[in-house]
């Protein structure tokens, strides 16, 4: 099982702030996780469209898609960052 | 060094937060983000910042840790609002005290610059017709913070 958290449009397209899910024991990666992601429904499949525009982070560190994932595991996807 | 790091609603006073760095320091640099009343030419009411809280707080203790090894600082505050505020409000405050000013103006710089590329905060602007928009991430704001690699 995972935890998933979107933030900013991301959060809007999914529909909520977190999920927790459990994907098929292929998924190892964080970038496997966004391909399942985006081929799991309509929905997901909207928000993961575009992956070169999604920033992830595992655990609260930033992650890129070779990370590996646990089970357990909280892993965030949202837009590059506009603070400041 | 000392640090201080707070991620809040509330606004935030500029004296006080440099009152508070105490005696010693030769220079203290300062930064301070507004909400502006406009982008590209629309009239802005409100900005609502989000954030990823816990993940937030290691990111900006990280930058500062990171300001910390490229120059001798006596103090760094990075004080970031969270929420929905209007034009004219305060966002952020950096300041970084030193010795002397080169150090604590190269490093709030550098702090402001990387706090709006590698720290989980969102903005987004409500415009007077009613519409909406997140803000997209500048590619002069990713090449500021490049310029620190």
């Amino acid at each position: 099982m995972l935890r998933l958290l979107y933030f900013a449009w991301l959060r809007e397209r999914v529909g909520h702030a977190e999920e927790e899910l459990a994907p098929p024991s292929s998924v190892h990666t964080v970038g496997e996780l966004m391909r399942w992601l985006a081929e799991r429904d309509p929905v997901h499949g909207a928000a993961f469209a575009r992956p070169g525009l999604i920033r992830a982070a595992v655990n609260q560190e930033f992650a890129g898609p070779e990370t590996e994932l646990a089970a357990g595991d909280e892993v965030a996807f949202f837009p590059p960052m506009t603070g400041g | 060094m000392m640090t201080r790091i707070s991620i809040q609603e509330a606004d935030f006073d500029p004296g006080a937060e440099i009152a508070s760095l105490g005696p010693g320091a030769g220079g203290i640099g300062c930064f301070i983000g507004i909400v502006r009343g406009e982008a590209g030419g629309r009239k802005i009411t409100a900005m609502t910042l989000e954030h990823y809280p816990g993940m937030t707080e290691r990111a900006v203790r990280a930058i500062a840790e990171e300001a910390e090894k490229r120059w001798n600082l006596s103090a760094v505050t990075v004080v970031h609002r969270v929420g929905r505020l209007a034009p004219g409000e305060n966002i952020v405050l950096v300041l970084a005290a030193a010795r002397h000013r080169d150090p604590a103006l190269a490093a709030t710089r550098f702090l402001i610059d990387w706090l709006k590329t590698e720290a989980p905060f969102w903005k987004k602007e409500h415009f007077a017709d009613g519409a909406e928009a997140w803000v997209e991430a500048k590619e002069a704001d990713t090449e500021a913070a490049a310029l620190w690699r």
